[in-house]
């Protein structure tokens, strides 16, 4: 791994974002729409709700949490995007820049795009709605490391996704949050779902984050081993992403896929 | 002399097709090998192979004696490239571009190649442009310079002044020649332009179905199988490929 190769892909996603208004806008306006949106909802709730439950951490804590993973995984497969849109494969992976460098280089790029949308959500959050992330304890760090490894492993996923069924199959990444939202238990506990809901919601590490929230603000002890199976879940699906991507790359390079990738080409 | 470049055994194969049929050549330093070949001939698949984006089925390709399948990052570390079908990102500017390729070939003293280079391309009034706005020809310039940015020792360039006017195609010509004279740079240059071969390289190699069907240097090529001048002998090969083998 040379650091400056992965600089360089970082270097690409900065110029795009300086030149762009178009790109900077998206990094928090949506999430801060978000937040505005479920902030008036929360504090309706809570004026309608008997007294003693607080929506405003149950909530919006939760949305603010779901809306960091969206980004992290969106920071990736748009940076990966955007050498789709400029069909720039070729001029890169012709070069002596390895998979994991670039790769890397996407991580990074999304690190400080999910970032900006981060410290947007929580400044809202706190300054307008009044949302207290001590309420949430130290625990807050490893929520955040285990909804931004699972970010990471869903974006290189999503970016083999395209890699493999071509540009057009970015309209499958874009909604993949929202086909997993049911099963993330984000406002709801996971006794709600049906059995095989749950047998799937087991499988995915935001589960266990949100359940802990939960179990935080209702005063109930955090099974730290729920943490510990939602951090290695983590971590054993950003390997499993990883080894998909390399292997899709494999397929692409064996095909003649990378030097010939366009929508033309693949239909 | 040892070769930047030697491809042994090299095939291909798509399914059924056979698009390289162990093919092999070398390519010395500040030695100019043009590709030729009618379309599918297998040029491209053969440029793909040595830049590490497609793989062969079969063959070796060594670059400055790396092997290219065993150490991809270091036997492209002083390859580049420019290809028509390749441009630059259009939405980053001139410098911006070169920036990043350089970043990533790690060249040093980074600011001071790119002014170089701007300087030798006549780009220097485009640094602060978007790629994408540029003319074709202009395209094609940033493409060469960022092709020189880390001063390969093997530059391969798929139809490199396919979209320049006569002028500037001559001037681009004579800026490789220079480059390749210059260093210890080998050059594959595939072109449909005989008129350019002939002017520019010192052997070339013509390709039909996959395979080297005659070898040597351009200016006596053509009269040694009884044609008349290079395309002649192009198109000779692009109708009846199995008469100019048999001769």
């Amino acid at each position: 791994m040379r650091f400056h190769r992965t600089a360089a892909i970082v270097l690409r996603q900065f110029y795009l974002l300086r030149g762009s208004p178009a790109r900077v806008l998206p990094l928090f306006a949506w999430v801060a729409i978000d937040m505005v949106l479920w902030g008036f909802l929360t504090r309706y709730l809570n004026s309608i709700a008997a007294p003693g439950f607080n929506f405003i951490p149950a909530f919006l804590g939760a949305v603010l949490l779901w809306d960091f993973f969206i980004r992290v995984m969106q920071g990736v497969t748009t940076a990966f995007f955007e050498d789709v849109w400029s069909r720039n494969f070729l001029n890169f992976f012709a070069t002596p820049l390895a998979i994991s460098e670039y790769v890397s280089g996407l991580v990074v790029s999304s690190i400080a795009s999910s970032v900006v949308g981060l410290a947007a959500m929580i400044v809202l959050a706190t300054t307008v709605f009044g949302l207290s992330f001590f309420s949430y304890g130290a625990l807050v760090i490893p929520f955040l490391a285990v909804l931004f490894l699972f970010g990471i492993a869903l974006g290189v996923c999503a970016t083999a996704i395209v890699l493999q069924f071509g540009p057009a199959a970015e309209w499958f990444i874009w909604p993949i949050p929202a086909l997993l939202s049911p099963f993330a238990c984000v406002f709801y506990p996971l006794t709600t779902l049906p059995r095989w809901m749950q047998g799937i919601a087991y499988l995915l590490p935001p589960s266990y984050v949100f359940e802990s929230l939960r179990a935080i603000l209702a005063r109930q002890a955090v099974s730290q081993t729920a943490l510990a199976v939602s951090g290695s879940l983590a971590i054993l699906d950003v390997l499993l992403a990883a080894w998909i991507f390399t292997r899709v790359y494999r397929h692409a390079v064996r095909t003649g896929l990378i030097a010939r990738y366009s929508a033309e080409t693949l239909s | 002399m040892s070769s930047v470049l030697s491809v042994s055994g090299l095939c291909k194969r798509y399914g059924e097709i056979l698009a390289v049929d162990g093919i092999g050549f070398e390519v010395r330093p500040r030695e100019i090998v043009g590709l030729l070949g009618p379309n599918g001939a297998g040029k491209t698949s053969t440029i793909s192979m040595v830049l590490g984006v497609l793989e062969p089925t079969s063959g070796t390709i060594r670059i400055e004696g790396v092997d290219l399948a065993k150490d991809r990052s270091q036997a492209l570390e002083r390859t580049n490239f420019a290809a028509v079908y390749a441009p630059l990102p259009g939405n980053l500017t001139v410098e911006q571009n070169l920036r990043i390729f350089g970043l990533i070939y790690g060249v040093r003293e980074l600011s001071a190649r790119i002014e170089t280079l701007l300087r030798q391309f006549d780009l220097e009034p485009f640094r602060k442009t978007k790629c994408g706005v540029l003319s074709s020809g202009e395209q094609t310039r940033v493409g060469l310079a960022k092709a020189m940015l880390n001063a390969p020792n093997l530059l391969l360039l798929d139809e490199p002044t396919a979209s320049l006017d006569p002028s500037a195609a001559r001037d681009i010509r004579a800026r490789i020649r220079e480059f390749a004279l210059q260093g210890s740079c080998g050059v594959l240059w595939t072109s449909h332009n005989m008129y350019e071969v002939e002017e520019v390289c010192d052997r070339v190699l013509f390709l039909s179905h996959g395979r080297i069907l005659l070898e040597g240097n351009p200016k006596t090529l053509p009269g040694e199988h009884g044609k008349e001048n290079l395309e002649e002998l192009f198109v000779a090969i692009a109708r009846e490929p199995l008469a100019l083998e048999r001769a």
